[in-house]
């Protein structure tokens, strides 16, 4: 049996910079995982990735990853995806330099 | 130290402006990610969680003063103002864009360093002794060799696209520093019966997911034989190595699937035409290499100010007890700069520093700067007399550490804090190993204990081989911790052996601290190291501690 479908969000680096960005739904990419698109349907998940990796000009290693809505907008479910919204707990760079930190 | 040939300044430029080129076709969409990616991975960048990631060689881990300047200027003009130190004599620059790093990649060439072959299924970095051509038991220098190896490995035709990555090391000493039975390659300079110089030659030795310690392939290689029979080691496992499964393609694989005799006979075989085709001209360039590694002229000061400092200051006399290492001269000290201050991330120098131990070793060591597999900066020639002057410089960076070999003194990978494999985070677990045995105040006490974390089952970390070795793993979604005891990374190299069950990041440092009491409490007195207890005592009694709840039974039956 194949695992009930989990909200997703469609997650890539930048091309230029190497950042993280994630899709909205307006196709444009967010440095901002709250202005990510959730996405709450298998088929619509998949057809969005298809529209991301056609964006080479853009990103690289467009994927789809887990997410949760929350007030400001889809969070992370996994310290993964947490960590690439907000950056290094070593030193206070990436993400959380410039803009707010989003929780696991 | 070696100065390129107009032949390495040729080849290094050429990359340069073809990286260049390749970069500009990336970004204008001419080349896709899927014929970028390859490219890009030959010349050393990667592209990690946060941002582009460029890994640059710093062969058998020399650099010049002015090299060492170099990359602080790299660090503060494209990057974030510091570099990261590896396992592997490479230094990381974590933040790089991608439309910079061709000026970067410039910016090392004009110093004589590259970024080629770090990434990529060749012949990696070629590491050595970081106390190369200083230490008091050295045999030879292992640089000239690694030097040859460098290159005859760059760009070498035929092991550009090998079963897998491959990894050489040399050590021209007894005590290896150099992890050298851990690499796929292992060479041990020595001498033979009628003292000339030859190798004794390991194979097949690796950590990463299936962890294997190399094994001798040959007890002594003459020297003229040794670049024929690397290469036809290299050719064996090019045509016998798996490429159908990734983790099964490393040569360590290769040479249990096909087993240690016969993986042999096959070299022998092989070594019968490879030795044929080389005609002496690898010898010659040997020679010119050697000759570019001199002895510095050692500076003949009185020692009286080092003596004198070591009886007044305890704070400098305690830095001398655990950061030098004897040197071949008696008035000369091998100096070990760490790089492991308590709540620093193990390996960082920001650009200030490196500026600073640029001018030090200008000022006091020749020139000279090493970067240790263990994460550290040593400065191989220091007159004793410098020592102090040394210290108090090295105190107004913040790099007077003196934990060098001690449990602060923690080797990490980057972890899930930058690296896109990683399964959890090593920094801060580091960092917080450090501060708690420095509130502890037991670091002295405690002794030499080596701890060596890995942010995943790849084990850059080296965690196999930590006295206390932990390996950051995601176990449904958390991180969770396994670790591993008795580990050596010396010419004795043993595997370290599993606790049991994992802890939680919030429990592994109490753990540790744990399994550091009970060696403690139970030690026979000082002289008694944590590794000796180990291998007297075995893992009994850190289980005990570790898991009391554990039934009796399942305690003492090893995981
Ligand atoms: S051990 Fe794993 S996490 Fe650590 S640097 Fe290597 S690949 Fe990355």
């Amino acid at each position: 049996m194949s695992k009930p479908f989990t909200p997703k969000v469609v997650t890539a680096n930048s091309l230029l910079k190497g950042d993280a960005v994630w899709l909205t739904e307006d196709d444009g990419w967010s440095p901002d995982m709250h202005e990510a698109e959730l996405i709450e349907d298998e088929a619509h998940a998949d057809l969005r990735l298809l529209w991301a990796q056609s964006q080479p000009h853009l990103v690289v290693g467009a994927y789809l990853a887990d997410a949760k809505a929350g007030p400001m907008g889809p969070e992370p479910t996994h310290f993964r995806e947490a960590f690439r919204s907000r950056g290094p707990s070593n030193y206070p760079l990436g993400k959380q330099a410039g803009t707010p930190a989003v929780e696991a | 130290m070696y100065q390129y040939s107009d032949f390495d300044r040729d080849f290094v430029q050429a990359r340069v402006d073809q990286f260049r080129a390749q970069v500009a076709r990336r970004i204008d969409g001419s080349l896709t990610e899927d014929e970028f990616k390859p490219l890009r991975l030959m010349n050393g960048l990667y592209l990690q969680l946060h941002a582009y990631m460029l890994r640059v060689a710093i062969p058998y881990g020399t650099l010049s003063s002015a090299q060492m300047r170099q990359l602080a200027m790299i660090a503060e003009r494209w990057d974030k103002g510091y570099g990261h130190f590896t396992t592997r004599q490479n230094i990381q620059f974590n933040w790089p864009e991608l439309g910079d790093v061709p000026d970067m990649l410039q910016a090392l060439a004009d110093v004589q360093m590259h970024a080629i072959q770090t990434s990529g299924n060749t012949i990696r970095n070629v590491t050595a002794d970081h106390f190369a051509g200083a230490a008091a038991d050295e045999v030879a220098d292992p640089r000239p060799v690694a030097e040859l190896l460098r290159q005859w490995s760059t760009d070498h035709a035929e092991f550009q696209f090998l079963p897998r990555k491959f990894k050489i090391a040399v050590t021209g000493a007894p005590s290896d520093r150099a992890v050298t039975a851990a690499h796929d390659i292992g060479i041990r300079i020595l001498r033979g019966e009628d003292g000339e110089i030859g190798y004794r030659v390991l194979v097949g030795g690796g950590l990463g997911r299936t962890p294997v310690i190399g094994k001798v392939i040959r007890e002594f290689v003459p020297g003229a034989d040794l670049l024929p029979y690397l290469e036809a080691i290299v050719e064996t496992y090019n045509l016998l190595g798996r490429r159908d499964n990734k983790y099964k393609a490393r040569i360590k694989i290769t040479v249990n699937e096909t087993g240690l005799e016969a993986f042999r006979a096959k070299v022998d075989e092989r070594f019968a035409l490879t030795r044929a085709r080389f005609t002496g001209i690898d010898q010659q360039i040997l020679a010119a290499i050697k000759a570019q590694f001199p002895e510095p002229a050692y500076r003949r000061l009185e020692t009286g100010p080092y003596e004198a400092a070591l009886t007044t200051d305890p704070a400098f006399r305690a830095w001398t007890e655990v950061n030098l290492a004897a040197h071949r001269q008696a008035d000369h000290a091998i100096v070990t700069v760490s790089l492991k201050a308590p709540g620093e991330t193990p390996g960082d120098a920001t650009a200030a520093q490196m500026r600073a131990l640029a001018d030090l070793a200008e000022a006091h060591a020749y020139g000279e700067l090493r970067i240790s597999h263990e994460q550290n900066v040593i400065l191989p020639h220091v007159p004793k007399a410098a020592l102090p002057g040394v210290f108090r410089a090295l105190k107004e960076i913040g790099l007077a550490t003196a934990n060098v070999g001690l449990i602060s003194d923690i080797i990490a990978c980057p972890g899930m804090d930058y690296c896109a494999l990683a399964t959890a985070r090593s920094i801060p677990i580091a960092q917080e190993i450090a501060l708690r045995f420095e509130a502890l105040k037991l670091e002295h006490d405690i002794g030499p204990l080596k701890i060596k974390i890995s942010g995943c089952i790849n084990a850059c970390g080296h965690h196999h081989v930590g006295h206390i070795g932990i390996l950051g793993l995601d176990r449904a979604g958390v991180e969770n911790y396994q670790l591993t005891l008795g580990g050596d990374g010396t010419e004795e190299m043993t595997l370290g052996e599993r606790t049991g069950p994992g802890f939680g990041a919030e429990a592994v440092v109490g753990a540790v601290e744990t399994i550091v009491l009970a060696y403690l409490d139970k030690r026979e007195g000082p002289e008694e190291t944590f590794l000796q207890f180990y291998r007297r005592m075995g893992i009994a009694p850190f289980k005990q501690a570790l898991y009391p709840d554990a039934p009796k039974r399942e305690r003492f039956v090893a995981a």
